[in-house]
C-alpha cells in the first residue's frame, strides 16, 4: 500500500457516487449486522452477537425495492470468512445497486459506463494500462458462458457443469481469457448456477446472470433479479439443504426478505462490485494489499 | 494430513509416495463457486514441475522431511560421512546424491540436510569455500580483467574457469551454489 493509491481510491469513490447521482440513483445505507444472511453454497458469513456480518447488502436492498425504492446504490463494508488471498479479503468493500423496470443488459451496458467514468476521474481516460497490458475501457464484450467455455475450455458450460469441473475449468481456463484488453461481460449462466437471477424467458436453460471482467479478474456479479416468491424460496431450501449437508453454519430464513417478495419485488435487475478489485485495475496493483490501508 | 486452508507457498507436502514444495500459490474463489487453491509445486527429487488445484474438503498427506545441520567428516572410500554436531551420529553420503558439490566439501564443513524418510535428498553447502589452484596457465600481469577467462584444476582434479591473472598456488573463492569461481583470496 502507498498513499497514492489511498488517494486514487478516494478519486474512484468520489466518481462511483457521482456517476450514479447523474443517473438519478440515491445512496442506500442498511445494516451491517443482520439476523439472517442470504444462504449460499460458498460464501460464509462471519458470526456476530446475535446475529451475522452481511456477506453483501443483497437482501436489505431487495426490499428497499419492494418499498418502492426505484435506483439506489449502497456502498460499504461487507465480510466473508475464509477468503484470504491476492484478490480476496474476509472484510472487503462492496458496492451494490439495483435498478427497478431495468433488464439485466441494460445494467451491464451501464455498469461499462461506470467502470469507465471511474477509469476517466482515476486515470484521465478510459485507456488504462493494468500490468503492462493496455486496455480500453470503452471496448465492451459480451460472450456467453457457453461460448466462453467452447472456446477457452473445448467443452460446453452445461457439461462443465454436470461433471463438476466447472469451477476449476472457470479458474483455470475461462477467466484468463476474460477482459484480455477491454471489458467483458460473460453472460447466461447455466440454470443451475443461477443463484439469485430468474431464467431467461427466451432460453430456460440459461439464467439472467453475468459476471464482469477486466484482465482476468472478477470485478462484478449481476442478475436479472428472481422476484417469484415460491421460487426463491424453493432455491433458499435448496441452499439450506446443502448448508447442512456440507456442515456449514445454520442461518435463520430471512422472514422479512420473504414477506417483502410476497408484498411484490417490481421487476429489476441489480450488481455487486468488488471496489477494492476495481481500485486494483484503476492504481495497476496486482495484490489487493496495494490499494487498501490495513 | 494438511487441509487444503493450510497450503501456501514453501509448503512440502506428499502426492504418491513423493516430496513436493510448493513454489507458487493462489487462493481462488470463482463468482459464487467453491474456493480452490491452486499449486504450482516442484518434486524435491526429481525437481520435476506441475500444476495442482484443490478443493476445500481435499486432504493432503504430509511428508517424512527433516532439516539438520551436519558437519563433513571424511570420504571412507565409498562414502562421504557427515556427523551431527550434537549426538556425533554419523551418515554416508553416496558421491550420486552430492554430485559435482563433492569437490567443494572442506573438512568440519556445516552443511544444511533435508532429509525424506530419513535418506538425505538436499544438501546445502557453505555458501563459498576457498580452494587452491594446482594448475594453470601463468598468470598474465596487469590483466585484470575478468570477463577473459582460462581452465585452473582444484587439487582435487576438479577443473573451473578463472580470470586470466589468476597463477598456480592462488587461492580462490568458489560459490558452491554454481561452482564458479567468486574472487581471489591470497596470491601465491
Amino acid at each position: 500500500m502507498n498513499i497514492d493509491n489511498l488517494k486514487k481510491r478516494s478519486a474512484m469513490l468520489r466518481a462511483l457516487r457521482e456517476f450514479f447521482y447523474a443517473h438519478d440513483f440515491f445512496e442506500a445505507e442498511t445494516p451491517v449486522r443482520i439476523p439472517a444472511p442470504a444462504p449460499e453454497e460458498y460464501i460464509e458469513a462471519v458470526s456476530a452477537e446475535n446475529g451475522f456480518l452481511r456477506t453483501s447488502p443483497e437482501l436489505a436492498l431487495k426490499r428497499l425495492l419492494a418499498a418502492g425504492g426505484e435506483r439506489f446504490f449502497e456502498l460499504g463494508k461487507a465480510f466473508r470468512s475464509g477468503e484470504c488471498g491476492r484478490k480476496h479479503r474476509e472484510e472487503f468493500t462492496i458496492l451494490e445497486y439495483y435498478a427497478a423496470h431495468w433488464d439485466y443488459r441494460k445494467l451491464a451496458a451501464f455498469t461499462a459506463e461506470l467502470f469507465a467514468a471511474a477509469a476517466r476521474e482515476v486515470c484521465g481516460s478510459p485507456h488504462i494500462e493494468f500490468q503492462g497490458r493496455a486496455i480500453d475501457l470503452a471496448n465492451v464484450e459480451y460472450i456467453t458462458v457457453d461460448e466462453a467455455y467452447r472456446k477457452y475450455a473445448g467443452v460446453s458450460a452445461f457439461a462443465a457443469d454436470a461433471d463438476g469441473s466447472f469451477d476449476e475449468l472457470m479458474v483455470t481456463k475461462v477467466e484468463p481469457e476474460l477482459g484480455r484488453d477491454g471489458i467483458t461481460f460473460l453472460i447466461d449462466y447455466p440454470a443451475a448456477r443461477a443463484s439469485l437471477s430468474r431464467l431467461s424467458a427466451a432460453d430456460p436453460r440459461v439464467a439472467e446472470r453475468w459476471e464482469v471482467y477486466i484482465s482476468g479478474i472478477e470485478l462484478g456479479n449481476a442478475f436479472g433479479e428472481l422476484v417469484d416468491a415460491a421460487e426463491q424460496k424453493r432455491r433458499f431450501a435448496a441452499a439450506y439443504r446443502f448448508r447442512a449437508e456440507q456442515g456449514m453454519k445454520p442461518y435463520p430464513e430471512p422472514r422479512d426478505f420473504y414477506a417483502a417478495l410476497e408484498r411484490g419485488i417490481p421487476e429489476s435487475s441489480g450488481c455487486a462490485v468488488g471496489v477494492d478489485r476495481l481500485a486494483m485495475i484503476l492504481c495497476d496493483a496486482p495484490d489487493i494489499a496495494e490499494v487498501r490501508w490495513e | 494430513m494438511y487441509s487444503a486452508s493450510d497450503l501456501k507457498k514453501g509448503l512440502k507436502i506428499e502426492i504418491d509416495g513423493a516430496p513436493w514444495i510448493i513454489t507458487e500459490f493462489e487462493f481462488c474463489k470463482p463468482g459464487k463457486g467453491t474456493a480452490l487453491y491452486r499449486c504450482r509445486m516442484k518434486n524435491m527429487i526429481t525437481g520435476i514441475g506441475m500444476e495442482k488445484t484443490y478443493r476445500p474438503t481435499d486432504k493432503i498427506d504430509t511428508p517424512d522431511i527433516e532439516e539438520r545441520e551436519m558437519y563433513y567428516s571424511y570420504f571412507d572410500g565409498h562414502h562421504y560421512v557427515f556427523s551431527d554436531p550434537n549426538t556425533y551420529e554419523e551418515m554416508q553420503v553416496s558421491a550420486e546424491t552430492l554430485g559435482d558439490q563433492a569437490y567443494f566439501l572442506l573438512e568440519e564443513s556445516l552443511c544444511n540436510f533435508v532429509l525424506y524418510k530419513g535418506e538425505p535428498i538436499e544438501i546445502t553447502l557453505p555458501t563459498f569455500i576457498e580452494k587452491e589452484i594446482v594448475e594453470t596457465e601463468p598468470g598474465v600481469r596487469g590483466d585484470t580483467a575478468t570477463n577473459v577467462t582460462k581452465p585452473a584444476k582444484l587439487d582435487n582434479g576438479f577443473e573451473i574457469q578463472v580470470p586470466l591473472f589468476i597463477n598456480q598456488g592462488d587461492i580462490v573463492k568458489i560459490d558452491t551454489r554454481t561452482g564458479k569461481y567468486a574472487e581471489r583470496v591470497n596470491k601465491a
